[in-house]
């Protein structure tokens, strides 16, 4: 690991956002993972995006399980909430503090042990309930922190560095995902910021629950021949079904598209996905459709990134519910002990 | 663009601004590592190889290094290198045991050097050591030039240039001092093998308008003022002084006049206060003594009564930008303003004078009068007669003429020996990797934030109380430590290996100035402006790897990197290495001793 600080200079024309912050300001500490890690990336990535959005640092909530990937938060977001939960147990922790307190936004930050298989139950979960966050899965398919055994991720065939076979299936999150009804689902690499930035972008201002699993090679137990969670492999096999702009505040569009190439589709908070079709009918607003094309490539040997699936539609868990607008910490005690009367209405209802 | 090529000294060398910038290329990264260690001696021994004058250098170069800093570039204040190399001086201890001697076997050779300034006292160390007979003509007592003649005592203690000036006199040289040469073509017909001239801008510049004749004895040239007052022959002034001139020496002028009974002492500049030629420190230090600054003001006539001086009158300008775009003083058409005096000390620039050298001898002039020399060898059109410092092209400053000298002393060596005068040894080269352990390095990365040091001065009263005094006390230990750890180390090079690459972006996330970036590669001006951090500051180059796995290139913008080695330390692969690339120029004898 570096023993330095990271210099706090920075290059003089580094641009500010509309809160006046530069991208540093959105830094953490300096990582502890080893030289290369894929999952480095993965955290400068969520620094962009989350200058680009403006985001106001304390209105984030950094949840994380256990494993290489759950010990990201400290490396980005200083000035955010964070949480690191016991392993797997990321998306209950979150789901409760999501309902104690909608103002805030969720990051849940795991990896392919924490989510698929000690949390394997627990991200099933979160999916199906639309828990209002940003679900990244930091997925090298290896357990790094124990040197390199393989995670429930690694796919069947692949070989260790050490070169013993894998014989299990490998789980693929994204689709499961897309199975338990994620309202908003993508894949990217850590290796291509122009395609991970505004995928966390896109998933920060989802309403809904919003899953990326985001390869990342692990340099030091699973980046090598035979492995298909390596820099290599990924890039060789990696096929993109489209490219994605995110345009907060309904922005004027300032680049020209083919016709027919570019698909709009409006969020909640008025922000517009603008996605740029690389795959021809690649439709991402189609669920089934997306399941038969995935399994389709997969069977092929491609991996499949981008934009996958998004319901522009979203609900979430708090509409479900039809929870009490305000958090739970806002409630004064004239909301929170209604009367005798209200109690005696209750009573009566029950009779 | 091509991929770059480190191999080429330059290449590296630029990325050291300060020491591409040093007319002598002083490896300043290295010596002030070398104070951050305490290694005082061995820090003053790297300087005194470059600029053999890091005592003097120390209080009164120009410093052209500082402005190049790259620190000034990332915050607002570039590292006070100047002062740094004062500390290596101040400490240094007895550095005697370790300079050259004055070899047992001469080789025969004769050499004239006139002037016993910077430039030829450099010829002269270079030379003496490889055996030739170096013959030093002064007309003063003794050496040191401009230095001794011209810089005030509050700002260089005469000890200083005793020191310095005798490591050179050491070496064996046979030192002439009092003699005054009167003719070059006299010297030239005794048996030298090469000439060098040495011998300054000597003659102030004098302003001739109305009254300069009637109040001539209280209107003295600043230079030769300067001169009398370092050589005790002047020790008073008038009550109220004005020094015309915005330029280094009126700021000597204006602080010695503070010394010797001036109290009421201004300077009047014909420019604004931004265009001045002064240094801005040592403005900085002439307010600092309570010396207004009066800019926009043209003398027009000097007043008298009963033959006494009684001011000086000005006219008043503005600046102008004509229809070619140039700038020029118009007056304003406000009355003029007389502002009273007792003494004006006129320091309104220097000009050279070479009465006598004949011009029937092979030495040509050009239509200004200054000799015609080439600018590399510093060669004159007769062969055996070489030039520097001053005397070569005009007025600059002390570390020119050591650059000049250094310069010159190759040429002579070469033609002495029959080689190619417009030889150029190439520069020295070292480099070693700084890698100790996976994240350890052999120097220190870990940037301080630390703003300028100060440097102590003597309290105001006790200054201005003696013109001897030296008025900068120098950094203390505590104080040359925190600024010499602010130095980024240029010298250690980011250095990359495209085949080991396997393009994690690790580097480029960490880089705390976004200097890296892959991407495709194209034209320069193209590629520039889509960095990272758009590459705008076509002075810095840019480092271009060869063809990556992915067809990608890795894009260094070298302009404001930190060279804390972040890079390296989470590269995976040791595609980055941090080493240092330290460049020595070769001196005359073809080896840089």
């Amino acid at each position: 690991m570096t023993y330095i600080l990271k210099p706090q200079f920075h290059h003089p024309s580094l641009p500010t956002n509309k809160l006046g912050f530069t991208r540093r300001d959105y830094e953490g500490r300096v990582s502890t993972l080893c030289a290369g890690c894929g999952h480095d990336s993965i955290s400068a990535a969520i620094v962009q995006a989350c200058f680009e959005i403006d985001l106001e640092p304390h209105r984030l909530a950094k949840l994380s399980g256990i494993g290489c990937s759950s010990k990201t938060p400290d490396y980005f977001l200083s000035a955010s909430h964070g949480f690191n939960t016991v392993h797997g147990r990321m998306p209950s922790v979150l789901t409760g503090a999501n309902l104690a307190n909608r103002e805030l936004i969720y990051l849940g930050v795991s990896g392919d042990g924490d989510s698929a298989s000690i949390g394997l139950g627990q991200f099933a979960h979160a999916m199906r309930r639309g828990v209002n966050m940003a679900y990244i899965v930091e997925n090298n398919g290896v357990y790094g922190l124990t040197k390199g055994q393989f995670s429930a991720t690694a796919d069947k065939g692949s070989k260790s560095k050490k070169g013993a076979v894998n014989s299990d299936s490998g789980i693929d999150l994204v689709a499961m995902a897309l199975q338990l009804g994620a309202t908003f689902v993508g894949r990217s690499f850590s290796g291509d910021k122009d395609q991970l930035v505004p995928l966390i972008k896109a998933a920060l201002t989802h309403k809904g629950a919003a899953f990326i699993d985001v390869l990342s090679p692990c340099v030091a137990f699973n980046n090598h021949k035979g492995s298909t969670k390596s820099f290599d492999w990924v890039r060789e096999h990696n096929e993109a079904v489209n490219r994605l702009d995110v345009i907060l505040g309904r922005a004027p569009v300032t680049a020209a598209y083919a016709p027919g190439s570019l698909v709009e589709v409006a969020q909640h908070d008025g922000s517009v996905l603008m996605l740029r079709k690389v795959a021809r009918d690649y439709d991402a607003t189609d669920r089934v459709k997306a399941m038969a094309y995935l399994h389709e490539r997969q069977a092929v040997g491609e991996i499949v990134t981008g934009l996958l699936f998004v319901d522009p539609d979203s609900e979430d868990l708090h509409d479900a519910l039809a929870t009490v607008a305000k958090p739970l910490n806002a409630l004064s005690d004239a909301e929170l002990v209604p009367g005798k009367a209200a109690l005696d209405r209750i009573n009566a209802a029950l009779r | 663009m091509e991929s770059t090529n480190t191999e080429a000294p330059e290449y590296f060398h630029k990325v050291v601004d300060c020491q591409w910038a040093c007319p002598a290329h002083t490896p300043v990264p290295e010596y002030i590592r070398l104070i951050a260690q305490g290694r005082h001696a061995d820090a003053y021994m790297v300087n005194w190889k470059s600029n053999v004058f890091p005592g003097i250098l120390g209080r009164t170069c120009d410093r052209p290094c500082e402005p190049a800093c790259r620190r000034g570039r990332v915050e607002d204040e570039p590292v006070a290198i100047c002062r740094l190399k004062r500390v290596a001086a101040d400490n240094k201890g007895d550095v005697s045991a370790r300079m050259p001697t004055a070899p047992v076997k001469r080789i025969g050779k004769k050499i004239a050097c006139i002037g016993a300034g910077p430039a030829s006292m450099t010829v002269a160390r270079d030379l003496a050591p490889l055996g030739y007979h170096v013959v030093v003509y002064d007309a003063d007592a003794r050496a040191g030039g401009m230095i001794r003649s011209q810089i005030p005592r509050f700002r260089l203690p005469e000890s200083v240039i005793d020191e310095e000036m005798g490591y050179i006199t050491a070496l064996g040289l046979d030192m002439r001092l009092g003699e005054r040469i009167d003719s070059l073509g006299a010297l030239l017909k005794e048996d030298y093998d090469a000439v060098f001239v040495g011998t300054g801008a000597p003659r102030g510049r004098d302003l001739d308008v109305p009254g300069r004749q009637e109040a001539a004895a209280n209107i003295h040239i600043g230079i030769d003022w300067l001169s009398s007052v370092s050589f005790g022959h002047i020790e008073r002034i008038g009550r109220r002084v004005i020094v015309l001139g915005g330029g280094n020496t009126a700021m000597d002028c204006c602080r010695t006049a503070r010394r010797l009974g001036g109290e009421d002492v201004k300077v009047v500049v014909r420019s604004g206060f931004d265009e001045m030629k002064a240094s801005p420190w040592e403005k900085v230090d002439a307010v600092h003594e309570g010396i207004p600054i009066l800019n926009f003001l043209v003398p027009k006539a000097f007043t008298h009564a009963d033959g006494q001086l009684t001011g000086v009158t000005f006219e008043k300008v503005t600046p102008v930008i004509d229809d070619k775009g140039r700038r020029t003083l118009k007056p304003t058409g406000a009355p003029d303003e007389h502002i009273e005096c007792d003494d004006v000390l006129v320091a309104i620039g220097q000009e050279n004078a070479f009465p006598w050298i004949e011009r029937d001898i092979g030495v040509d002039f050009d239509e200004w009068g200054m000799p015609v020399v080439n600018e590399t060898t510093l060669q004159s059109t007769n062969e055996k007669v070489f030039f520097g410092g001053d005397a070569a092209f005009g007025p600059k400053n002390i570390i020119w003429a050591v650059a000049h000298g250094h310069d010159a002393a190759i040429s002579i060596d070469h033609f002495c020996r029959g080689a190619d005068v417009r030889l150029r040894p190439p520069p020295g080269v070292l480099v070693s990797s700084q890698k100790m352990g996976i994240h350890e390095w052999s120097y220190d990365n870990d940037i301080s934030d630390d703003d300028r040091q100060i440097v102590p001065q003597l309290p105001i009263a006790e200054a201005l109380g003696d013109v001897k005094a030296e008025v900068e006390l120098g950094f203390d230990a505590a104080l040359a430590l925190a600024e010499a750890r602010r130095c980024l180390n240029c010298d250690v090079q980011t250095v990359f290996t495209t085949p080991l690459c396997i393009e994690c972006d690790a580097c480029a996330d960490i880089c705390p100035t976004d200097c890296i970036t892959f991407t495709v590669n194209g034209e320069e001006e193209e590629l520039r402006p889509r960095l990272k951090a758009p590459a705008l500051n076509l002075t810095q180059d840019l480092y271009v790897s060869g063809a990556l796995p992915t067809g990608r290139v890795l894009v260094k913008d070298e302009d404001v990197c930190l060279h804390c080695g972040l890079c390296a330390e989470r590269c995976p692969t040791g595609a980055w290495d941090m080493q240092k690339v330290v460049i020595e120029m070769t001196h005359a004898g073809g080896c840089s001793k």
